[in-house]
């Protein structure tokens, strides 16, 4: 594998375990509270997050690059990106609606509700903090999604669990909850220092 | 030029860009939607219980609108709904036939027996995993009141371990029968007027053993109805309501009074 291959593979990773944007970044936390009630709406939010995550960075990374920099206004940032996720998600609302009924019906309510979440905002961002190129970006970008779909997924089958169980009274309800989100954090930090050992960078 | 004055500028084209494209967008990928699926929707309920047999109000709302929906399904509008949807629609104004839950068990703690002590998690779900539930029966109530849980109407209680549904204050949304491991609780039509209390396809000795009131497949009922509404499979009787003329033969001909019938109060259905 070439080094390049290497690099993306760990940013990927990376993405995915140790720097997961819900459990270690504490980004995303509303639907991640909010959605993870059942597997199902988990999993339709989470695809709707992969897929906004990786278009908000396919058309910022550009901007800010290309457009943003040059013309010596970077400190615009957060600004332009917003307006730009915004309108984006709009336009392939609008396309979606016409084109792909089907896809349109499956994301359903979840495509608009996420166009300014912060976790989309954020890997947009950290993408360019961090100094990474265009495809670099994309990957990094698709693992925040993926692990942004993995919390998603163990969260919900922990809530099924947890409605089942009967905690006392002043824990019930979103108490416990956040308890079970704290300890599922924990445990991901457990990935600490991985992808630097996996893959010796 | 002025910094401040280039930011703005550039930030507003941006936006003006943005507000193009999407304006255009909207015109060319316009997708023709009725409007009358917007008004159908806002006089629905949006309880989202199912009971029309769509996903959802918004699926029948659609529906509606394609018209391969009747106008009198929704059961927790009533007729209310019926008619505004028939207003809409433009089309005749049909009753709604409203919908009563009934519990298809009747195996109180008197009489019928337990098997296990259970001290788990007093849910219906989670005791069913263990050996089928405390009573012998494997099919009756499991008696946590998970379908207590789900009503949104406080219709159901627990009594002597059986669901004991109000049928003044059911309002037929059909929460509990889904919920229900055991699925013993339907929904039928309101007018319905007998009903069987029992859910077991045990053998008719197996039965007895368990509960004085289950079904023990004897028969009778199957001979003596006058509509020949009732048949017995599995061991159990089951009544086509649609034959059903609610005369009340079956409950007073019934082996172990697991039929039950009404005088027409509406209180019966215990």
């Amino acid at each position: 594998m070439s080094e390049q291959m290497v690099k993306l593979v760990a940013i990927l990773m990376g993405a995915v375990l140790v720097n997961n944007y819900v459990l270690r970044q504490f980004l995303g936390i509303c639907p991640f509270l909010g959605v993870s009630k059942d597997l199902k709406n988990a999993t339709g939010m989470s695809i709707a997050v992969i897929f906004v995550m990786c278009l908000a960075t396919a058309v910022t990374w550009p901007i800010q690059t290309y457009l943003l920099v040059p013309s010596n206004l970077a400190y615009l940032q957060t600004v332009v990106f917003i307006l730009v996720i915004a309108a984006l998600v709009q336009l392939v609302e609008i396309a979606l609606k016409k084109y792909i009924p089907a896809l349109y019906r499956a994301l359903g309510v979840y495509l608009p509700l996420i166009t300014t979440n912060c976790a989309v905002l954020g890997v947009t961002i950290a993408n360019i903090d961090k100094g990474y190129g265009f495809a670099e970006s994309l990957v990094n970008a698709f693992g925040s999604g993926l692990g942004f779909f993995l919390a998603m997924v163990i969260f919900s089958g922990v809530r099924g669990r947890v409605e089942h169980a009967q905690p006392p009274k002043p824990f019930q309800g979103l108490p416990i909850t956040l308890i079970s989100a704290a300890i599922l954090s924990l445990a991901f930090f457990g990935f600490n220092g991985i992808v630097e050992n996996l893959f010796k960078i | 030029m002025n910094p401040i004055l280039f930011a703005i500028l550039a930030v507003a084209a941006i936006g003006a860009i943005c507000a193009v494209m999407l304006t255009v967008a909207s015109k060319v990928m316009y997708v023709h939607t009725d409007e009358r699926e917007a008004d159908l929707r806002d006089c629905l309920p949006g309880a989202n219980c199912g009971s029309c047999g769509y996903a959802g109000c918004d699926g029948y709302a659609a529906a509606l609108v394609g018209g391969d929906a009747k106008t009198n399904l929704c059961v927790p509008g009533g007729d209310d709904v019926s008619r505004q949807i028939s207003d809409i629609l433009g089309v005749p104004f049909e009753d709604v036939i409203e919908q009563v839950a009934i519990c298809h068990c009747g195996g109180s703690y008197d009489v019928s027996e337990k098997k296990l002590e259970y001290q788990g998690i007093m849910t219906c779900a989670a005791a069913k995993t263990l050996y089928g539930g405390e009573s012998a029966c494997a099919y009756g109530c499991l008696g946590y009141g998970d379908c207590a849980v789900v009503c949104p109407n406080n219709a159901v209680c627990i009594e002597d371990g059986v669901a004991r549904i109000n049928p003044r204050r059911c309002i037929g949304c059909g929460a509990c029968a889904r919920v229900c491991p055991n699925k013993i609780i339907s929904t039928v039509p309101d007018t319905v007027r007998v009903i069987i209390k029992c859910s077991s396809c045990d053998k008719g000795a197996d039965v007895r053993k368990k509960c004085e009131v289950g079904c023990i497949g004897c028969r009778k009922c199957e001979k003596e109805c006058p509509e020949s509404a009732i048949t017995v499979t599995n061991n159990l009787a089951v009544i086509d309501y649609d034959k059903c003329s609610g005369c009340g033969h079956c409950a007073e001909v019934c082996t172990t009074k697991c039929i039950k019938a009404a005088d027409f109060s509406g209180v019966f259905r215990n």
